[in-house]
């Protein structure tokens, strides 16, 4: 009896949280047919944000992936000074609120800023497509990091102590023994890293300046669109964007890597 | 998520190539520099530059204090909820058995994958104005508080499922058949094993709740005072030209975040050194 009333609590509260919600945002969406629905995603300002927003994931996962593995390598195969330190700042952008991480961009890259003459030599950094990928860059820092590194942790020394006896070089060593044995745990983190840089707003928000159809990434133009009234538009930008997000967690499955150890 | 809650501390292994290992450590400082901590402390200086009574002055002001109490609150609740709603999810995927539980539980993670704006925008769709469920919890303290439930909705689940995959249920079948109910074994035995996975899930959430805009941001209608949060608040202040109060307030929250990591990180380390070695 009580299985009964736990399991209908729990299924309750995922349908009332989750469920229901985000399956009318696609009764919404096509409540007037495909035809509207079709036309709303395919306007050149649609189409250009969710160009926008592939080119930030683009730069962002492999420079984090790179990143990540490197990273994980060094925290857990060698010790250092600070690394106590390092490990937490690293857990830092899951903690810090992307609003705060978008303004510690705009006042170092900004007039008066540490980093503002860049602007003055011809660089634009902010309110333009360098300053969005680093904000995208540090949001989606961690995730990398945090599933190689129980993984590098698990799988121990040995194979690779064996391949350097056998006199293989460190690079031989990483591609040949360690990068096959992390390589689920990798793919796992590059969906969550690039999940995370798709769906970034909030300090893309502060950093982009928000110009229409320039530095407009799909999440802003959502909204955009419901501010101005075009609720067609958002709901159907919503439905591009959260296809993109149950196709990540059917990626997820795909590499779960918790399943392999 | 909680793969790296309670990992045992390893020796390290031979450090393969010296001259190698310097230079990536070199690089991935640099990255992290470049990333993460110029920006921070470019951030906590400006919130100082104009002296430290400024920044008191900003940090305080009561419109930011509600905001941060607001914050605080409502990101507190929505830890519990979480704690007692991510348990009862975590238990259910893990000692039930229905038609469907696979889908149940790859959708646990949808929260984490969808944007959060799609996420404020879908809230709002449901239980805003004009909704089909006739309630409307839109700019009200009750909307700030589901989309917060939306968007830290995985962590505890997912903090709990795997300790709860390996806790042994043999002790439970003992404790049963010495006549406990199953009240009591929760409390005395399943509990106590899932306590530090708990409340690892519950400080991720709640640091999530804490720093959370785009699923707040159309819910809550921003009304100063009433359904304001930190982070909305600094929004507001950058766009009306007063960078310094935004900058204040941020320092206030990047505080918060460290704090939390810390407490959690302490927290780790004594709970590994207690249970495991």
């Amino acid at each position: 009896m009580s299985r009964y009333l736990l399991r209908l609590g729990a299924l309750g509260y995922l349908a009332l949280i989750l469920l229901v919600p985000v399956g009318f945002v696609f009764y919404r969406a096509f409540q007037h047919g495909l035809g509207p629905a079709w036309d709303a995603v395919t306007s050149h300002q649609a189409v250009h944000a969710l160009e926008l927003t592939l080119l930030m994931a683009a730069i962002a996962v492999p420079a984090n992936t790179i990143f990540g593995v490197v990273l994980a390598l060094a925290l857990v195969r060698t010790r250092f000074p600070g690394r106590g330190l390092v490990n937490a700042i690293v857990d830092l952008p899951l903690a810090l609120s992307p609003v705060v991480v978008g303004l510690a961009l705009f006042l170092l890259y900004g007039r008066g800023g540490w980093l503002g003459s860049f602007a003055d030599h011809g660089l634009k950094i902010l309110f333009a497509v360098p300053g969005m990928v680093l904000a995208t860059m540090f949001v989606s820092l961690p995730f990398v990091v945090r599933e190689v590194v129980p993984v590098l942790r698990e799988i121990g020394t040995e194979q690779e102590q064996a391949a350097e006896t056998l006199g293989a070089s460190p690079f031989q060593t990483f591609w040949k023994i360690t990068l096959p044995a992390i390589r689920w745990a990798v793919a796992y983190g590059v969906v969550l890293t690039t999940a995370r840089a798709i769906g970034e707003f909030g300090a893309v928000s502060v950093v982009s300046g928000r110009i229409e159809g320039r530095t407009e990434t799909l999440p802003l133009y959502v909204q955009a669109q419901f501010e101005q009234f075009n609720v067609q538009g958002a709901y159907a930008a919503s439905v591009v964007l959260a296809l993109i997000a149950i196709a990540t967690v059917v990626g997820l499955r795909l590499v779960h890597p918790r399943e392999e150890a | 998520m909680a793969s790296n809650a309670a990992v045992l501390e390893r020796p390290a292994g031979v450090v393969s190539g010296r001259a190698g290992g310097a230079v990536a450590r070199g690089m991935v400082m640099g990255y992290l520099s470049v990333v993460v901590l110029l920006p921070l402390a470019a951030l906590t200086w400006s919130a100082r530059a104009e002296g430290l009574d400024s920044f008191w002055h900003q940090a305080t002001r009561p419109e930011a204090l509600a905001a941060l109490e607001l914050t605080l609150g409502v990101a507190a609740i929505c830890a519990l909820v979480n704690a007692v709603a991510g348990t009862t999810i975590a238990w259910v995927l893990v000692r039930d058995s229905f038609p469907g539980k696979g889908t149940v539980d790859a959708v646990i993670d949808l929260p984490f994958a969808l944007p959060t704006i799609v996420a404020g925008l879908t809230l709002l769709a449901l239980y805003g104005p004009g909704g089909p469920a006739g309630i409307d919890v839109a700019f009200t303290r009750l909307g700030l508080l589901v989309a917060l439930l939306f968007v830290t909705l995985p962590f505890v689940v997912r903090a709990v499922q795997p300790v709860l995959l390996e806790l042994d249920t043999e002790v439970e079948e003992a404790a049963a058949s010495l006549g406990a109910g199953s009240i009591a074994i929760f409390r005395r035995i399943v509990f106590p094993s899932l306590l530090p996975a708990i409340l690892s899930g519950v400080a991720l959430a709640f640091a999530r709740a804490v720093g959370e805009f785009g699923a707040v941001v159309l819910i809550s209608g921003n009304i100063p005072f009433k359904t304001e949060v930190s982070s909305v608040y600094i929004f507001g202040q950058l766009q009306s030209g007063n960078g310094t109060g935004a900058a204040a307030v941020s320092v206030v929250l990047l505080a918060i975040s460290l704090g939390v990591l810390l407490l959690f990180g302490v927290f780790r380390r004594w709970w590994t050194k207690h249970e495991y070695v």
